[in-house]
């Protein structure tokens, strides 16, 4: 705590311009922001390379590490859908596909892209590396737990990878591993397969949640002066409600995980029914398969949003940026995300609709389901109202931005066909549920994180990506996703069930024949069109253009450190003084078209910048 | 930091949204470990929600009786069956030890070294006690022959259910007395009035921890006093 505030003896009023303008006697300096309540951070400085670079406590650092493992991850499961979509359009290309392979690509794959890539991604990966920067703070406030949380994700796909060595492979129970099937000797993987997946999303678990209370007490506790919740960039935001959700939801995967782990190891039924196996009655009995779907999607469900609301938060400030115009409708934005959050923990069982619940069961989750389209629904408009006569700058991460709202809003009316019982009764379990969810929650997401990528890279590494290669990526990746996915819908409607190894002779699927292998090609080159993108950050790494102090032109605390990269401590000796929030953009009366959060007011005393 | 006048806050619902809408900090005052805490908590709460809510599931949706819990649980003095005997004692034990630890908490603030060690040190006898009656009345019943996969005197499910969540419950418990031992070393060391970094963390030491780790502690009876209600008392 530097000593020149503590003759300051002011009480703690709120920061907001509503009371500044009042009649509190402290204000009449424009300039005024309250003095630091918080001690200055006791740092963790690190001296050999192993705690500098491999066991770090920075939170930078941390980052790199999840993405980097969790891209590791990504591609991992990208391969598996190579195969499985070999199989799908070219069957029995392959002649080591075989039907129980193909169930273990399906599981896996499903289970490392949402999990272990992008969960670890978004929260692991961005959280970690943004959220110290743009609060203002020095690192989170426990990086011990942080390092250690790291390491703990680490070694849950360690396990998880493992699974691929073990006799028997991995489990092939479909990623929602629903029981009583998954532990019995009919499916792939049954043996060690699935103990090691149940081991491995414990692990998962246990390190989230370390990493998951470093995020939310930073966010809450460790801001800087003048950052109020209010002028935190919406990418905190949809961190912080992300984590939020993760918090309060990763405890029903954990339940279930232990659940299901003794049920295999020690022969509980907690999920057994009473099951005659091949003529032999087991010692299962009594059990409830429908109990571990409640827990199931009381996690599952929130982790759509764990994954949805970070990217809504970062293509908020990355469309802000970039089409150079304050985000519409900033605090709308805000209760939209918390107000989605909030609301995903009421929606689970229209995953179950099918499931045989009461009926009256399905109408209120059917309810709960479409409300959530509300919120969902504005913040697309405020996206599109930020757009509207914007100054858009056409880069690669405007282009990201673009895609991901064409495709959410896309994959988002699917999910209004899904979320009432009577249209999903008949969609359930075919391709369309596929298409929903990939543009929903996969395509869209990516969209946002390869933009993130793009427009942060030259923070992280200090020099631009190629805007070439990243024109060529995005392009491929976004017309590729759309003719892998928007056929889809057209095959669930004529009734093309999901998860099946094969369609075989059916003579209704003779018309899914073309279109699948339509979709198996596309899906060959959107894959291989990532390794552009792959090979775009290793080229630029060494011979990227210098990309300098903020180059585009940003104006929240992660773009105005003291050196670029960042180093140890982020911000050199003074953390930085918050006086308004990241979105003054083209502010009529300011020289510039940019005012940066630490910008004093009576520096830009002709602008009219919002009051925040 | 001391200037920063945290003791005239404007109370009540106003003081909460001027605190929401202020900078720096969320919860004026409060050390960001014991945030930490109670989130910590929160989302343990839920674990165990989930395990007690599966409890309530499998046990009102079973085909076979669930066993008659004051038998099952009951103790012979003298030839005479006491039921709830040895948990009546379980729970005086670790309810007396929160009042150590409240006590402990107490005394470290008054930065009173000698009696927040004694303290605390009783607060981890005490847990440990639990434990082991804990480990008693588990070799109890499976001397009886109940299994986490089987129960003679009724529903399977009782054996899982009771062996999975006491067990949980006494992971937590043995977490929190492990960390009690460690804890009334390092008062009695003095760390807490030295503030010598941890060995892990790097972190000064500070009374503070004593406050965090007593949070954890009142939790773990407060789960307690649940899992006894759902479980011996239902």
């Amino acid at each position: 705590m530097s000593d020149e505030y503590n003759q300051n003896n002011t009480p703690l009023e709120t920061q907001s311009s509503e009371t500044m303008s009042g009649s509190s006697g402290s204000t009449t300096d424009i300039d005024y922001v309250r003095p630091a309540e918080l001690p200055e951070q006791d740092l963790y400085h690190s001296h050999s390379w192993i705690t500098k670079w491999v066991f770090c406590q920075d939170a930078k650092v941390i980052g790199v590490q999840y993405f980097l493992t969790a891209v590791f991850t990504g591609i991992v499961g990208l391969v598996l859908s190579w195969l499985m979509r070999l199989q799908l359009g070219f069957p029995e290309l392959v002649p080591f596909i075989t039907a129980e392979h193909y169930y273990q690509f399906v599981t896996m794959h499903g289970m490392i892209m949402v999990v272990y890539f992008l969960t670890a991604l978004f929260l692991g990966g961005f959280g970690n590396y943004l959220i110290p920067l743009m609060v203002g703070a020095r690192d989170m406030v426990f990086p011990y737990v942080n390092m250690v949380s790291f390491w703990m994700f680490f070694v849950a796909v360690c396990v998880l990878m493992a699974s691929f060595f073990v006799p028997g492979g991995p489990t092939g129970a479909g990623w929602t591993l629903y029981p009583p099937q998954a532990i019995l000797p009919g499916s792939p993987g049954a043996g060690m397969g699935i103990i090691l997946m149940l081991t491995s999303l414990s692990l998962f678990v246990i390190g989230f949640t370390m990493g998951g209370l470093n995020y939310l007490v930073t966010i809450l506790q460790a801001r800087t002066r003048g950052m109020t919740l209010m002028r935190m960039p919406l990418t905190i935001w949809g961190i912080f409600t992300a984590t939020a959700l993760a918090m309060l939801a990763f405890p029903a995967l954990l339940v279930s995980c232990i659940m299901m782990t003794l049920d295999k190891v020690l022969e509980t039924s907690f999920f057994m029914p009473a099951i005659i196996q091949a003529g032999e009655v087991l010692d299962y009995g009594g059990g409830s398969p429908v109990l571990f779907q409640h827990l199931f999607w009381f996690f599952g469900h929130p982790e759509v949003y764990i994954v949805a609301l970070p990217a809504f938060g970062i293509v908020s400030d990355l469309i802000s940026v970039h089409a150079r115009k304050n985000i519409f409708g900033y605090r709308m934005m805000v209760w939209a995300i918390v107000g989605i959050g909030g609301l995903s923990f009421f929606v689970w069982a229209h995953h179950m609709y099918v499931s045989g619940m009461n009926p009256w069961f399905g109408f209120f989750f059917a309810t709960t389901t479409l409300i959530i389209a509300v919120p969902t629904a504005l913040k697309v408009y405020n996206w599109i109202v930020t757009l509207f006569r914007a100054n858009i700058r056409m880069n690669t991460v405007m282009l990201f931005c673009l895609g991901f709202i064409v495709t959410f809003v896309n994959g988002g009316i699917t999910g209004i066909f899904l979320g009432n019982v009577a249209v999903d009764i008949p969609l359930s379990d075919t391709y369309f549920v596929i298409a929903h969810f990939h543009m929903v929650m996969g395509i869209a997401p990516l969209m946002v994180i390869m933009g993130a990528v793009y427009h942060w890279f030259p923070l992280v590494a200090g020099r631009m990506l190629s805007e070439k290669l990243g024109k060529w990526h995005f392009w491929i990746t976004f017309l590729g996703a759309y003719s892998i996915y928007f056929p889809m819908h057209y095959l669930g409607f004529i009734g093309v069930p999901r998860r099946y190894f094969e369609m075989y002779d059916s003579p209704y699927m003779a018309s899914a024949i073309g279109m699948n292998e339509f979709i198996t090609v596309a899906a060959l080159i959107v894959g291989a069109a990532q390794f552009i993108f792959i090979y775009n950050i290793i080229t630029s790494l060494r011979v990227g253009k210098p990309a300098g102090k903020n180059p585009w032109k940003a104006n929240s605390l992660e773009w105005l450190t003291s050196e670029v990269p960042p180093v140890h401590g982020n911000f050199g000796e003074k953390l930085p003084v918050v006086h308004r929030w990241p979105y003054d953009f083209n502010v009529p009366g300011s020289k510039e078209d940019f005012i940066t959060q630490t910008t004093p007011p009576s520096e830009v005393i002709d602008a009219e910048v919002e009051k925040t | 930091m001391s200037d920063n006048n945290l003791n005239n806050l404007p109370g009540g619902f106003k003081g909460m949204a001027q605190d929401m809408g202020s900078d720096q900090t969320a919860f004026k005052g409060v050390q960001w470990g014991k945030f930490m805490m109670w989130i910590f908590l929160l989302s343990d709460t839920f674990v165990f929600s989930c395990f007690l809510i599966s409890y309530m599931k499998g046990r009102s949706s079973t085909v076979v009786d669930w066993p008659n819990t004051s038998e099952v649980f009951s103790l012979h003095v003298g030839g005479v069956p006491v039921p709830l005997l040895l948990i009546a004692i379980m729970t005086f034990v670790l309810i007396t030890s929160s009042g150590t630890m409240a006590l402990a908490v107490k005394y470290g603030y008054e930065k009173n070294k000698k009696m927040c060690a004694w303290l605390v040190l009783a607060t981890a006898i005490g847990g440990l006690t639990f434990v082991g009656m804990q480990v008693f009345e588990w070799s109890k019943l499976i001397h009886e022959g109940v299994r986490p996969w089987e129960n003679p005197f009724g529903a399977k499910q009782f054996g899982s259910f009771f062996f999975m969540i006491t067990g949980f419950h006494g992971v937590h418990v043995s977490i929190g007395v492990i960390f009690l031992f460690i804890f009334a070393r390092k008062t009695f060391r003095g760390d807490f009035d030295t503030g010598k970094r941890g060995f892990f963390t790097s972190q000064k030491s500070d009374y503070v921890a004593i406050e965090i780790l007593g949070l954890y502690w009142h939790f773990v009876d407060l789960v307690w006093v649940f899992i006894f209600a759902f479980f011996y008392l239902w």
